[in-house]
């Protein structure tokens, strides 16, 4: 009897496992199990098969080398050896990915037989302060972008007096170059539903929210039925309106139920104020602060807004302790970040390391191995598109959440963007505006014109005749940038300069209009 | 169309669109707090669009009357998400990311590409991210995504 794993994640059925586990089904003496993704996105589809060894990887597999590779084993030209011991995995600390790949991710059990619910064990034979504690101590701080330490919003809702209070669950990831969220709400859904279970805990909740962007149905279909099966299983409250815990037959425990929601195709909705407002059923429009939403969030309760990685990081700080998590990491930036190397890139994927273990020029060329077309890096984007173009010359500072943010950076949710040396920086500066026009939600308006009008200025800059004019609109386009920075009220309107004034700064020859006329295309 | 149900009898001359609303609102709509009522405005706006492949403008004033709510602020949601569409689809949903991971791997050369090639007789629309990042360009025909797409491999998916 052999055993094979093939994953069951978007990319990889996209790129062909289906196909595989059906043709892998009809050999005879051949059993298939469906994981989540190891995200090592450059080998799918990945099969693994089961050897004493442990499991036996290869890589890009087509269906007609199937039954080759199981007779071959590791004489198969597609074999990447033992998944223990390759190079992508064995370095990564994956505490918070550790299941991904070799479980399946809607089977109770065997999430349990991986550690599965050993925090949520845990915190339930703790105080509600003692939990926050914890989390306090371990130095967690928010992985949507903010940075902010979660330990301490969660004290904030908890000393808030209400008769409900709410865990929501940011999973809009909306950031080009991000899939960590959508990996976990396919992959390891039990793990997010444990960590707002135990925030739930903490923070005196008993309802909660999951907003998910419409861009990821698989994403929002698999966690909704993982919710379904954590209430069947009694891990979650049902979910009715009327959860206040106040209600007739309150046990002794209130009890707390998840509802999923379903975004609709608005990245600013990602903001956590715009997020609430879109919950509550409305344009996604942002809300000043103060009031912060731990004060007055979800309905004008206090509530506990995180990010899905934030969330999944809890099991094993509660687990493990937070003395554990809090080892990892470096300065204020402790524990694991989920990194994702995504855009022209030999070996994409997920590599979830501890701050301060490598640097950006291990994560772009150690694990990813350069570009995907064998051109030279040109410039590297990292967190999101709301970050900026970081030159080689800090390549090699520590990764680090503050080392970074002195530099002017904010490493965010983990997303890397590689770059070769055919991109047109001002093509991807005149798009940062763009998208900036596409997305604002319309409130301020420096960011609701001021985008617009970015275009256009940039536009005119790369029609620029001579170095008078040229100075003219680039005189205009930082004075534009200065507007917007200072006058958003999000991160939206804020941030969107930081791409465009890097690419001015660092590749300034892309936008003299020499070097237009010798362009071609995009 | 009839239907009878335990609580309710619909008019028999009831369209295909008031049906569908009426069953969503049923679904979806949960008495709320004062003040909380158009919780439930996503939910239902979805559940009608995935029946109906659009939410027909004719329905609002239902959905506002339901949820004790304005047709300009039923109306206003509607249009402020990319999502939610106020007409069918022509011929079938192809979607292109044009964000930046994608474009560093051409995804602006299929975007033109799919414009030209299937704009008349489909609906092409821009998407900016699919969640498929390391494995661009990233389209979707309907609901099946097209990775490291090329023209030869999002013409096939499309049908040609």
């Amino acid at each position: 009897m052999k055993t094979i794993y093939i994953s069951q994640d978007s990319v990889a059925v996209a790129l062909g496992a289906d196909a595989l586990a059906q043709l892998g089904a009809e050999i005879d003496g051949m059993t298939v199990k469906r994981t989540s993704s190891r995200g090592l996105f450059w080998a799918e589809p990945l099969v693994e098969l089961d050897t004493a060894a442990g499991r036996l990887g290869f890589a890009n597999v087509r269906p007609e080398e199937l039954g080759a590779l199981v007779q071959q084993g590791d004489q198969h030209p597609k074999c990447i050896g033992l998944l223990a011991e390759h190079p992508y995995l064995k370095d990564q600390t994956r505490l918070c990915f550790g299941r991904m790949g070799v479980t399946q991710p809607l089977d109770l059990d065997d999430y349990r037989a991986h550690g599965g619910f050993a925090g949520l064990d845990a915190a339930r034979t703790m105080t509600a302060e003692q939990v926050a504690q914890a989390v306090l101590d371990s130095g967690l701080r928010g992985r949507g972008g903010a940075g902010f330490p979660a330990g301490l919003k969660w004290q904030t809702v908890a000393k808030a007096s209400a008769a409900q209070k709410y865990i929501v669950c940011n999973a809009d990831e909306g950031d080009s170059g991000t899939f960590a969220d959508r990996m976990v709400l396919e992959g390891d859904p039990f793990m997010l539903i444990e960590g707002m279970l135990i925030a739930a805990l903490a923070a005196g909740a008993s309802k909660g929210y999951v907003y998910i962007r419409s861009e990821y149905p698989k994403a929002f279909a698999v966690f909704s039925q993982a919710v379904a099966l954590a209430t069947e299983a009694g891990y979650l409250a049902a979910h009715s309106a009327d959860n206040a815990g106040s209600s007739e037959g309150a046990a002794a425990e209130p009890g707390f139920s998840i509802e999923v929601r379903l975004a609709a195709g608005s990245y600013v909705c990602g903001e956590e104020t715009a997020m609430l407002e879109s919950i509550e059923g409305k344009r996604g429009i942002v809300r000043a602060k103060p009031p912060i939403p731990a004060l007055s969030g979800l309905f004008g309760a206090p509530t506990v807004i995180n990010n899905v990685i934030t969330l999944a990081s809890v099991p094993a700080i509660l687990a493990r302790g937070a003395a554990h998590y809090a080892a990892l990491g470096s300065g204020r930036s402790k524990g694991t970040l989920p990194v994702q190397l995504a855009g022209n890139i030999l070996r994409g994927g997920l590599v979830e390391v501890p701050f301060g273990a490598v640097s950006l020029r291990d994560l772009v060329f150690t694990y990813g191995g350069g570009t995907r077309s064998g051109l030279p890096v040109k410039a590297i984007q990292v967190g999101g598109p709301l970050g900026p173009y970081v030159p080689e010359s800090l390549w090699d500072l520590p990764w680090d959440i503050d080392e970074y943010a002195k530099n002017g950076i904010t490493i965010g949710h983990g997303g890397i963007v590689v770059h070769d040396s055919k991109a047109d920086m001002a093509q991807l500066a005149r798009y940062a505006f763009e998208f900036c026009a596409i997305e604002s939600c319309g409130k301020c308006t420096p960011c609701r014109i001021g985008s617009t009008r970015g275009v256009e200025v940039v536009d005119r800059l790369l029609a620029a005749q001579d170095a008078q004019s040229y100075q003219e609109q680039e005189s205009l386009l930082r004075d534009l940038c200065d507007t917007m920075v200072h006058g958003s009220l999000c991160a939206m309107g804020s941030m969107t300069p930081l791409p465009v004034l890097s690419a001015l700064q660092h590749y300034p020859t892309d936008f003299t209009a020499s070097a237009n006329s010798a362009k071609t295309g995009v | 169309m009839q239907n009878q149900t335990a609580d309710q009898t619909l008019p028999t001359a009831m369209s295909i669109e008031q049906y569908t609303v009426t069953q969503a609102l049923n679904r979806c709509a949960t008495p709320f707090e004062p003040g909380q009522e158009a919780a439930a405005l996503l939910p239902i706006l979805h559940a009608v669009q995935d029946q109906l492949g659009y939410i027909p403008p004719a329905q609002v004033g239902s959905i506002a009357k339901a949820l004790n709510l304005s047709r300009a602020e039923v109306h206003g949601v509607i249009t402020y998400y990319h999502h939610f569409r106020q007409s069918p689809l022509k011929g079938k949903h192809v979607q292109v990311c044009r964000a930046e991971a994608c474009r560093a791997v051409g995804g602006e050369a299929l975007w033109q590409h799919a414009c030209a090639r299937h704009g008349g007789a489909h609906t092409v629309e821009a998407v900016y991210c699919l969640g498929f990042c390391a494995n661009g360009p990233s389209a979707q025909v309907g609901d099946k995504p097209v990775l490291q797409a090329d023209a030869a491999s999002l013409d096939a998916e499309v049908g040609i």
